[in-house]
Order: C-alpha cells, then structure tokens, then sequence
C-alpha cells in the first residue's frame, strides 16, 4: 500500500454534501451474534446523492451493518430511516421495495442464462416471458447509454468478464428501481482499467441523484471516489469524515486503532543462484482447457518475483502446479537442480519447497484441527514429533508454543480451534509452519487477503525477512500496490500467459495494460 | 461477514446436548406408553431393573453392549475419514464366516490358542468385505452408502447359500454349521464368576467384553495419536487440504474402510464364537445398523461409543423385560422407543444447539462478559 498515492480524474467533492438530505439512517443500531457484539449503538447518515465509503478491518461489522439494512438479518435494538421514514426492513424484498440495491461481492448471477434474462430473474412480472423481455431489453438500452453501463443484453453470463458479469449486477439493482446502491468489494477482482470505469458508473449514478455506498478495504478507492467515508472499528463507527479532510494515512490510523507502516521498508535485493525455474510449462483442466499457457520463469535467491494479474488468470494453477498438487501437461519445473514436475506435494516440500496457498480455508488449514494440528499440516512425518509409533504431542506442543509466540499469534493458545482464529491469525500459523522450517524456496499465494491492516504489516515483514536471507520467494496477489511493494520483479499474467515483465516502479497503468493482456511493449508504448 | 456460530463448552457439548437429546426421546416415548395405558414411570422402571437391577440383567446388557461397541467403533472411524459406513450389517456377518470357518478348521483346539487367530481372521473377513465399497469409493466415486448397503444384501445372500449348499450340515433342517467343541467355544464370564458368589444366571457376557474395550483404546489412539490417525482426520474434514499436505485421499478412504470393516468383524467372534458356537443366518441381528445410531451419539469418540453402546445395550436388555413383563408392550413398542432414541440423539443430534448457544451467551452477558 503506497501511502497517499491519487489516482488520476479525482472528482471534486460534491461540494453541499453536508446539507443534502438523509437517504439512510441508521439510529442506535445494536446486533449480538452469541458473545460476539458485532454493532454497537451504530448512529450513521449517509445522505442522498452522495458516494458513500465504509470502510474496516475484517470483522469489524461492515458486512453485519449492510446485511442489517438489506434485510438478512434483525436488529436488536435501534431503527433504519429511508428517506426520513423508519421502514422494517424483514427481507431482501422489503430492502427492494425500500428502493435499496444490494451489489455482492461474489456474484449472484445465473452462469448459462443471458444477459437479460439474469436481469429479469424474479422480476418477471408476468406469466409469458415476452413483454417482460420486450420491457426489459427497452430499459437496459435506455440504462447502457445514461450510466455507461454497457452489456450485450444476449450475452451468455459465463461468456462475460468479471467487469461485465459486475455491470449486469449493477443492471439488476436498477432494473428493480433502486435508488440506493451497496456495493461489498467492488473492485476485488477488477483490473485497473476497469477500477475506472466502474468509477465512472458510480458518478454517473451519483449525478442522476441515486445514493452510493462502497464497502471496501482499499483505502486509496475510498480516496478516490467517495465524498463522505466512516470507518468502523469493532462493531463501532469510530469516524465520519467528509472524503476531502482525511488521507490514507488517517483513515488507516481510524481503522486500526494504532498508526500503521503502509509502506514496506526494504533495501535492495542481491540475486543469487536460480532456485526456481519453470520451463513452458502448460497446464489444462479435465476438458483440456489451457489454464497455463507456455509460462517459464525463474526466481533467485534472495529475491521476491511478483506475479501481477486479475484473480483467475491462470496463477493459482501455477503456483498449484510447482506445488505438485497439479501436474504439467507439458514442460519441466526445477527446485535448484532437481526437476520436479512428477513429483507429489510431500516429496517436493522435503526437498525445501514451502507453500502458502492462496486460499487458506479451503487448502491451508482444516478448521475444526487445533492450532498445534495446524501446524503439522503437510509436515507430519516431522521426526521432532513423528519418531515412533504414536505422535509426540509434548514436542508438537512445544514447537507451536515457540512458533506462535515468535509469529505472534493470538491468542498463543496452541489447543484453541483454528476456526476460532481470526483471519490474519490463521494465516501466521500458516506462516509459522512454512516459514518456521526455513525452506530454499518459498510460494505464496494472497498473503494478505481477508487479513487485517496490523498482520499485513507483519507478514510483510516476514516474507522480507525471508529474501534478505536469501530465500526464493514467488508471490501472487490480486492487491497491485502488494506485488509493486513487495516485489523485486514483475510478471504479468493475463488468460495463463506472461505478458510481460517490469519493475516494481513501472507505472500502474502500465501494469495494468500487461494484467488485461498487452504485452509489454505494446503496454508501454499506450502509456506513454 | 462473521458467522453468527459459536462453540459450546465441552461440558454442554458432550453431556448436557446428549442427556437434553435423550430426556426428549424419552418424553415422547413416555406418552406413546401412556397412549396406550400403561404407566410410563412403571415401564422406565422394568426397563431399568431389568437391564440394571441383577447379575443376571447386567450379564445380558454387557453382552449386547459388546456388539454394539464394535459397530459403533467401525462407524466412527469412518465417520473420521469423511465416510457414511452403512454396511457394518455385512462385514460383522463376513466376519462370522472366518471365525466359524477358523473354529471348524481347528475344532477340539483350546479356545485361548484359537481366540486370537478367531479375532485375526474376522477382522480380515469383515475387511475383506468393506474392500470392494471402499475402492470404489476411492478410485471411480461409488457412493459409499449405496455400495455398502448393496454388499449387506450381497453378505446376507452369500450366507444363505453357504449354509444351505456348502456349510450346512447333511440331513438337517436348519441353514446352520456344526456347532464348535466344547473346548473350542468362548467361556462366559459366569463360568469364572460363579464360583466368586456372583451369580450372572444364563447371561452371555464373555471375555470379548475386554476385547471391545481394548478396541475402544486402540481407535482412540489411532485417531488422536498416530500419523495414520491425523491424515485420517484431515481427509474427512478437508480433502483438498489433504491433498496439499500430500496425503493420498483415495488411500486413506480404502485404509479407513478396512479398519472399519475389521472392526465390524470383531463382532461376530463375540456371536459365533462367544455365544452361538456355530454359524447361523442373521446372527448379527442388526448390530450393525444400532453401530451407526451408537456412533452418531457417541460423536464418533470411542469413549463417548461405548456410553451410547451401553444405552442401546440396557435399551435392549430392559425392553426384553420389559415386553415380558408387559404384555401389552410388545417387542414393536421397544423397536418404536429405539428408534426415539436413534431419532433424537442422532438424526435430530443438533436441534437443542443453537437455543442452548443463544442461552449461553445472554447468561454470560448478564455476568458481565463480553
């Protein structure tokens, strides 16, 4: 994250905001789930015509607050006003009603229907489909050229990239006649380029008078498109700052409670030997689909090799496929001098290959083990506690104590359930066990997702830490400003080709050009 | 988005939940006695002394229990690696062929010399048996329900014609083996115990009462304090992390089947060899399907299988009482007060969860914590 970087085309903020009307309020809101107090007292006007951001750290009761206000879940205590109007809002038909939107994170669309007919899903209005259709594809016309939001209204969904697949969300809200919109995440798994458009859409909506509001954790978006920004901070709202007054820095401070070091502190790197190197390397799925397109690379020691690209690009199959857990249908990888391409996950980790994986609840942990069992994941054949017949859980305990207290997890209670651990948590005990055995050559994927703003910084710490001494170290990240901070050098990596190669100076643009599938000299020449 | 999901204290976890599950089975089991006009707190009463009350009736409820506990164990075990083992029926009947097929090999032999060949080759049978599901499963993903339950069908099919064409004696009526020597037979408990003043009547409780226990150890250090045991775990909670920790899932599957097939086996030497001294059709008696109820309450803990093995085992001992006592209780009305139990402390195991969490938490609040 690189400090109080603006990006281009900031609008001025709306500059009445203050005296515009409440299009929401929230008064004394208070939800419990169990012991778990996930808003508290929460008083918070977000007024109409205005870009809202909301922005906290996982856990903080942003999505609890949202999905309070779309009907998914009851308050205990407080009432929601629409427009000054206190409404009940019992379900997500009384939130549409309520002439509120809702754009999810992982989007609800049907993949083999179209377009159009994804927008009419369950708002059919009649028997026969064919005036709705006629109705709908008028509407979607009239609603492409007034907000930018173009989509072929015949398009198979699957068909659709994940800007469009997003558009066709924002379409269904508006379909519905909403006036307010949510939208969770936005931008997660958007290229720069389309980051822009979909901030174009916004202000759009903005200037015909609808009422936006952005959960998201990416501070410099806030900075960017919002006019008003609240933070939360343990089921609280800690502030509610107009956008102009704030920065970066502030907001971060706000969120964590504590000033936080956004930018990563390293000095140069000092190559070494090749430790990694993956010779075109071509990997397809069952139907013979190619995920991984011709890809060779290498890492050295003691640098960190960063693999920029849009979630689903063909990264995870290759860092899945050095890990062993796939295999090539073509083309050779090498640990040191040793290839490695046939070989099974436990054979290559004893060869000193560690692997973060992308995604820890599915792949990194299992949930319901304790910590410790945690900690054995992958490593159980460990001689410190697998020497005879029965595991020695003294010694197991032991390691996890030492290793949780010098990776500061919390709590450092080896026997608590992992599920209990909160994400930033669960990924230092996924550290700990990777890293704690000093591996020659280290993968991670999305370190830092779903983790907060305090274990970022230290888990970026750490993977420094690993270069300077002279560890190999392949990263992938959908968070640009994560690649640019961290890496020594760029990959860019779009529809499983590298698509050119920069450094970590290299303009975001132009980053971004190579993520949508530029090469690199066509990316720079666009740019330039 | 935080799941609105917390974890129960242990406490309530293991014996508030069960005992809360269990008091409602019995509730409603108790105004089915009623609607039929009979005295429920009677009924509980005959059941208990007639399980509980003498020698004898704890004799009988030990030897039901003994089954129990090694089809709950060989479900439980599946239950660990991810997989619904509906065929304890079969492998336990399996497992009656290779101990009455050991017992008539060596007939006349002193039972502690055949014993631990008799456990050997049960165990080896009932594995045998759970084999086929478990490769399936493992290498082309049958449905392990379904193939199990098919090979229970299969078991009992091949029984029949064992003993009607192969097995079965010439000129006798009955699709039954010889029946074992003496010396060959499994002593009861009562052939030692007498002699002490204990008196356990006819019951036929035998040393495999041990054996069961031995074995309830044996899975717990299996499951909680071996390699095997994690990677185990780890299969049936996370297939996909398995695979990342470079565990081979479709080994594991077939290595849990064969476990719990040769745990299911275990069970037959307390039938064939312990009680029945020969070999006969449906000797297993739906053991095997009570092992799945047993696992589900005991939550697939092997010291938590063999509580719930000894309810099942008074429930069956007391309602044997209890039809006998009660004549307008038949043996129907017991299965139907079973099945409560089954029903409750099984398939409606997490009914009581959510509203004793949300109690939970308002009297912690109320304490002051957060």
């Amino acid at each position: 994250m690189q400090g109080s970087v603006r990006p281009q085309s900031v609008p001025s903020s709306i500059p009445s905001a203050a005296d515009r009307p409440a299009a929401i309020e929230f008064v004394g809101i208070d939800k419990r789930f169990g012991a778990n107090h996930a808003n508290r007292n929460i008083h918070l006007t977000i007024r109409a015509g205005s870009i809202h951001g909301l922005v906290g750290e996982n856990g903080a009761g942003k999505s609890t607050l949202m999905s309070i206000l779309y009907g998914f879940y009851q308050a205990d205590r407080g009432e929601i006003r629409v427009n000054g109007r206190k409404v009940a809002i019992r379900s997500s038909a009384q939130a549409i009603a309520a002439g509120i939107g809702m754009v999810h994170q992982q989007f609800m669309l049907v993949d083999t229907m179209s377009v159009l007919e994804n927008v009419l899903l369950g708002a059919e209005g009649s028997a026969t489909l064919g005036p709705a259709e006629k109705r709908a594809r008028a509407v979607l016309a009239r609603l492409a050229s007034d907000y930018e939001l173009e989509v072929d209204p015949d398009a198979t969904v699957a068909d659709l990239s994940v800007g469009e697949q997003q558009r066709v969300e924002i379409l269904k809200t508006l379909y519905r006649g909403a006036e307010i919109l949510i939208l969770d995440e936005p931008t997660a798994v958007l290229t720069p380029a389309e980051v822009e458009h979909l901030f174009r859409i916004l202000r759009r909506l903005q200037g015909e008078g609808k009422t936006v509001v952005v959960i998201t954790h990416k501070l410099k978006e806030i900075m960017a498109v919002t006019d008003e920004v609240s933070v939360m901070r343990k089921g609280e709202i800690v502030a509610t700052w107009p956008t102009a007054d704030t920065s970066v820095e502030s907001l971060a401070e706000a969120m964590v409670g504590r000033r936080v070091l956004l930018e990563v502190e390293k000095g140069p790197s000092v190559p070494g030997a090749v430790e990694l190197a993956v010779d075109h390397l071509t990997l397809t799925d069952k139907r013979g689909v190619v995920q991984v397109d011709d890809v060779s690379l290498e890492v050295r020691a003691g640098e960190i090799v960063g693999i920029a690209g849009v979630a689903g690009n063909g990264q995870s199959e290759l860092l899945e496929a050095i890990a062993g857990i796939r295999h090539a249908a073509s083309g050779a990888i090498r640990l040191g001098e040793t290839e490695i391409t046939r070989l099974d996950p436990s054979e290559i980790r004893d060869l000193g290959l560690a692997h973060i994986p992308e995604d820890r609840h599915r792949m990194g942990l299992v949930l319901p083990f304790t910590a410790e069992e945690n900690l054995m994941l992958g490593y159980q054949d460990d001689p410190r506690w697998a020497k005879g017949l029965l595991l020695d859980m003294a010694a197991l305990r032991a390691t996890a104590e030492a290793e949780f207290a010098d990776f500061d997890v919390r709590p450092p209670e080896p026997a608590q359930r992992t599920a209990l651990f909160s994400g930033g948590n669960q990924q230092k005990i996924i550290l700990a066990r990777e890293i704690g055995r000093e591996p020659k050559v280290l993968i991670v994927g999305q370190p830092t997702r779903g983790v907060d703003i305090g274990a970022i910084e230290a888990i970026h710490r750490r993977l420094i830490e690993m270069r300077d001494a002279g560890r190999a170290i392949l990263l992938v990240s959908a968070e640009l400003d994560e690649i640019r901070s961290l890496s020594d050098r760029i990959l860019c990596m779009c529809q499983g080709r590298i698509t050119g190669e920069c450094r970590p100076e290299t303009s975001e643009a132009e980053i971004g050009l190579m993520m949508a599938g530029l090469s690199g000299t066509a990316a720079k020449g666009a740019t330039a | 988005m935080s799941a609105p999901h917390r974890d129960l204290p242990p406490l309530v976890d293991y014996v508030v939940v069960p005992f809360l599950n269990l008091a409602v089975a019995f509730l409603v089991a108790g105004l089915v006695v009623l609607a039929i006009g009979e005295n429920p707190l009677q009924a509980v009463a005959i059941m208990l002394h007639g399980a509980l009350g003498y020698p004898e009736g704890i004799g009988f409820t030990l030897y039901y229990t003994t089954g129990f506990v090694f089809t709950g164990l060989s479900v439980a075990v599946a239950f660990h690696a991810g997989l619904f083992n509906t065929g304890a029926e079969g492998q336990a009947t399996l497992g009656g062929l290779g101990v009455a097929l050991l017992c008539l090999t060596f007939d006349g032999a002193p039972w502690w010399l055949v014993l631990p060949f008799a456990l050997a080759a049960s165990a080896l049978f009932g594995a045998a048996w759970a084999f086929v599901p478990a490769w399936l499963q493992a290498r082309r993903g049958s449905h392990i329900v379904i193939t199990t339950i098919m090979f229970n069908y299969l078991a009992a099919t091949l029984m029949v014609w064992l003993l009607v064409e192969v097995l079965g004696q010439p000129g006798s009526m009955s699709p039954e083996t010889k029946t074992f020597e003496e010396a060959t037979r499994l002593p009861f408990l009562r052939d030692f115990l007498t002699p002490l003043g204990i008196d356990l009547g006819q019951s036929p409780v035998n040393p495999m009462v041990f054996v069961a226990l031995a074995a309830a150890v044996f899975v717990w250090l299996l499951i909680w304090r071996t390699r095997f045991g994690f990677e185990l775990r780890t299969v049936g909670q996370n297939p996909t992390a398995a695979v990342y920790a470079g565990i081979d899932p479709g080994g594991i599957v077939i290595a849990a089947m064969l476990i719990s097939g040769g745990l299911s086996g275990l069970m037959a030497v307390n039938e064939v060899m312990g009680v029945q001294h020969r070999l006969l059709l449906e000797f297993v008696a739906g053991a095997g399907f009570v092992g799945i109820a047993v696992a589900l309450m005991g939550r697939s803990h092997p010291f938590g299988v063999v509580l719930s093995a000894a309810l099942f085992g008074i429930l069956y001992q007391g309602g044997a009482e209890l039809a006998f006592e009660k004549p307008a209780i038949s043996r129907d009305m017991i299965v139907v007060i079973q099945a409560l139990v089954i029903l409750f402390a099984g398939a409606l195991e997490h009914m009581f969860r959510p509203a004793l969490g949300r109690l939970l938490a308002r009297t912690e609040t109320a304490g002051g914590r957060t």
